[in-house]
């Protein structure tokens, strides 16, 4: 019973931190824009069976990444066997789900097995971040903070691990006579130690039960927060081709309003800033997207414009977001300001106009996050906002309006090619 | 400007005013009007279609920039300008299909236009050319070819941006048996250095241009010709041939130039 009293109290203060989180971020999702409507259903979940489950850009990197889906996969089997163990810890009793019989011995056994592989990997995950030299874990995004998160979570995975291990370890021995599950690992254990793991059964669930809560509770301020988001992040992707940049509504208003003065105009509607200057004028997607991105830098290690030398990193772009929407975005709530901004203090404009828009990024993100479009987004505040873009640009700007090409040539020679 | 005579393109609105309606409209893009290297490149498509006798038209003086490169540069203003004058006088000719050979003109007419109205079918002349070689429309001498070595480079608008990685690549099949494929190629191919109107400014400071890295991977395969498919490649690759002085080595050939080729147009 004190038990059951203390696991209560525990999961209510876990749940009530967390609550507290989500409404931190439900507050700074309000100060985003909408993005686009969520429709097509089936080819959403389509998308999330192959990219998320399935795994599918991870495995563009076939070794690490084989390694990832069976940490993901093993995450996804563990996790049942966690609410199970929720379920023991309020009403006391000893693994609550094994009525479900076959497919109970199913479960525990993968879980088993899994929390072995993984724990294995995660020890080869800590050793590659730490001592080998993985040119995509650096760059001035991945400062000692994101460092320290990144070793941190690996740490809390591992002894999420360890501690389930030591549990069914401790299970079996207590209960030799009458088993629920099966157990490969953990037995085998047993029979070529020949230990009696009795004493870490209650141990090992206690830690087990804490780390999971006190990780939950962690993760929405880590890195690691795509445990949670990167499902949805995909389920919620842009649908469209990689390459359609989608088009500003309150622009065609007044390009209309140009091209035809009879057409009726809504002056009452409120004109907000073309283009992105800071947090208030990206969407929820864009924040979202900040949110899930695990830091991996499979977009920056394929950016052209990083390859050669130069400032940007598309990785950068979105940690850069999530950074300013803390500031900023705590700052908003309380009713304040500062005198800062997403561009120029977080994101150079060199950062901004070294992109090629070539979508290698976007392509690679095994969240489906889209850098190109918010670059673009920061361009169209400063080119119709500030008037500042590079001079080349300007003169391309130019031509096109005089003569509908981007080169200074005569729309009367449009011909000549033929001649 | 080019040491070939003169082609005879039809124009819309010389067919317009005969009341005559055409199959396609081919979207010449202002590479293929301006840019002296592709030129060559329009010529060999249009000599194609000639060849093929296809009921088409272009649009002539009436075509202006899609506004693709002032988009991408966020001169949003500018690019719908061009996009609503542009779809009128699509949609005033009635066009239904438009083939385009630039993939900037097209993944812009393709994806961008309907939401402003303009509803069109579009096809990459990869695609018409792969389906007409596999129609047996295109009758390909391919001997004087086949003991070449030649490697595509996958533009980004055309791949990674709408999927179109196979028709290239059956293209260059149909002339030089097979294609060497660079170790970046298809969803993963490296970019040439000039979308996202790169092409129109001075790239930011770094330590080496993307066009040089780009014709490393090319240079890597030692071949004898790289296939494009995009002007922007086109010039940026060219441009990286010469860098490296291997212009005696590789030459840098267009898709409808290797099909013209081909064809001993």
């Amino acid at each position: 019973m004190i038990k059951q009293t203390l696991f209560t109290v525990v999961l209510l203060c876990t749940l009530g931190v967390f609550t507290w989180s989500v409404f931190r971020l439900r507050a700074f999702f309000k100060l985003t824009k909408p993005a686009y409507p969520i429709k097509n259903i089936s080819a959403r979940l389509t998308r999330t069976f192959n990219v998320a489950f399935g795994q599918s850009k991870i495995f563009r990197k076939p070794v690490i990444g084989l390694m990832h889906a069976l940490v993901f996969w093993g995450f996804l089997v563990i996790t049942i066997g966690s609410i199970e163990m929720v379920f023991d810890g309020l009403t006391g009793a000893e693994r609550s789900f094994a009525s479900l019989g076959g497919f109970y011995d199913v479960l525990m056994a993968s879980g088993d097995v899994f929390a072995f592989v993984i724990l294995v990997f995660i020890v080869l995950f800590i050793i590659r971040r730490k001592f080998m030299n993985i040119k995509r874990f650096r760059g001035v995004e991945i400062g000692p903070k994101a460092n320290l998160d990144a070793q941190l979570s690996l740490y809390f995975i591992g002894f999420l691990m360890l501690s389930l291990l030591a549990f069914n370890l401790g299970y079996l021995s207590n209960h030799s006579d009458e088993i629920l599950g099966v157990y490969p690992v953990s037995s085998q254990i047993i029979q070529s130690t020949g230990l009696d793991f009795g004493g870490i059964q209650e141990t090992g669930w206690w830690v087990h039960i804490l780390l999971i809560f006190i990780f939950a509770n962690y993760l929405p301020y880590s890195k690691h927060f795509h445990v949670f988001l990167s499902i949805p992040n995909v389920f919620l992707s842009n649908l469209d081709p990689l390459t359609k940049y989608p088009n500003l509504e309150s622009v065609t208003k007044e390009v209309q309003l140009m091209l035809n003065p009879e057409a009726s105009y809504d002056e009452t509607e409120d004109v907000s800033r073309f283009g992105v200057k800071d947090i208030e004028d990206v969407t929820w997607r864009n924040y979202m997207d900040s949110l899930a991105c695990t830091q991996c830098g499979r977009c920056t290690d394929v950016c052209p414009a990083n390859i050669t030398g130069k400032r940007l990193s598309p990785r950068k772009i979105f940690v850069d977001l999530r950074h300013r929407m803390n500031e900023k975005g705590s700052l908003l709530l309380k009713g304040k300001e500062d005198a800062k901004s997403l561009i120029r203090d977080y994101i150079s404009e060199e950062e901004i106009w070294a992109c090629t828009t070539c979508n290698a990024c976007a392509q690679e993100c095994p969240l489906e996050i889209s850098h190109p479009n918010l670059i673009m987004d920061m361009r169209r505040y400063l080119v119709m906002e500030e008037a500042s873009a590079p001079s080349g640009l300007n003169a391309m700007f130019a031509n096109i309006e005089n003569n509908g090409a981007p080169w200074q040539y005569s729309p009367e020679d449009r011909m000549k090619w033929a001649d | 400007m080019t040491t070939d005579t003169k082609i005879d393109i039809p124009v819309m609105a010389d067919l317009a005013a005969e009341g005559k309606q055409v199959d396609y409209l081919y979207w010449v893009g202002c590479a293929g009007a301006y840019d002296l290297r592709y030129q060559k490149v329009a010529r060999s498509f249009a000599k194609i279609l000639n060849h093929l006798k296809v009921n088409y038209a272009v649009l002539g003086t009436e075509e202006s920039c899609t506004g693709d490169a002032a988009k991408r540069a966020g001169n949003e203003m500018l690019f719908q300008m061009q996009a609503m004058q542009n779809i009128e006088i699509l949609n005033a000719y009635g066009i239904k299909k438009i083939i385009c050979t630039c993939p900037h003109c097209y993944n812009t007419l393709k994806n961008e236009y309907p939401d402003l109205g303009g509803h069109y079918e579009l096809i990459n002349y990869t695609e018409f050319l792969d389906e007409q070689i596999k129609l047996g429309n295109l009758k390909l001498d391919s001997n004087p070819f086949l003991n070449e070595s030649i490697t595509y480079h996958d533009p980004c608008y055309l791949g990674r941006g709408n999927k179109i990685y196979d028709a290239p690549r059956n293209i260059v099949k149909a002339v030089y048996g097979e294609v060497k494929e660079m170790k970046r190629c298809k969803s993963s191919a490296l970019c040439c250095g000039a979308g996202g109107a790169q092409m129109f400014k001075d790239a930011e400071k770094g330590d080496k241009e993307v066009n040089i890295e780009r014709i490393e991977d090319v240079l890597e395969q030692k071949v004898d010709k790289l296939a494009t498919a995009c002007p922007f490649c086109m010039t940026m690759l060219t441009d990286g041939i010469k860098f490296k002085n291997k212009e005696d080595e590789v030459e840098n050939l267009d898709l409808a130039e290797i099909v013209a080729q081909a064809l001993g147009l």
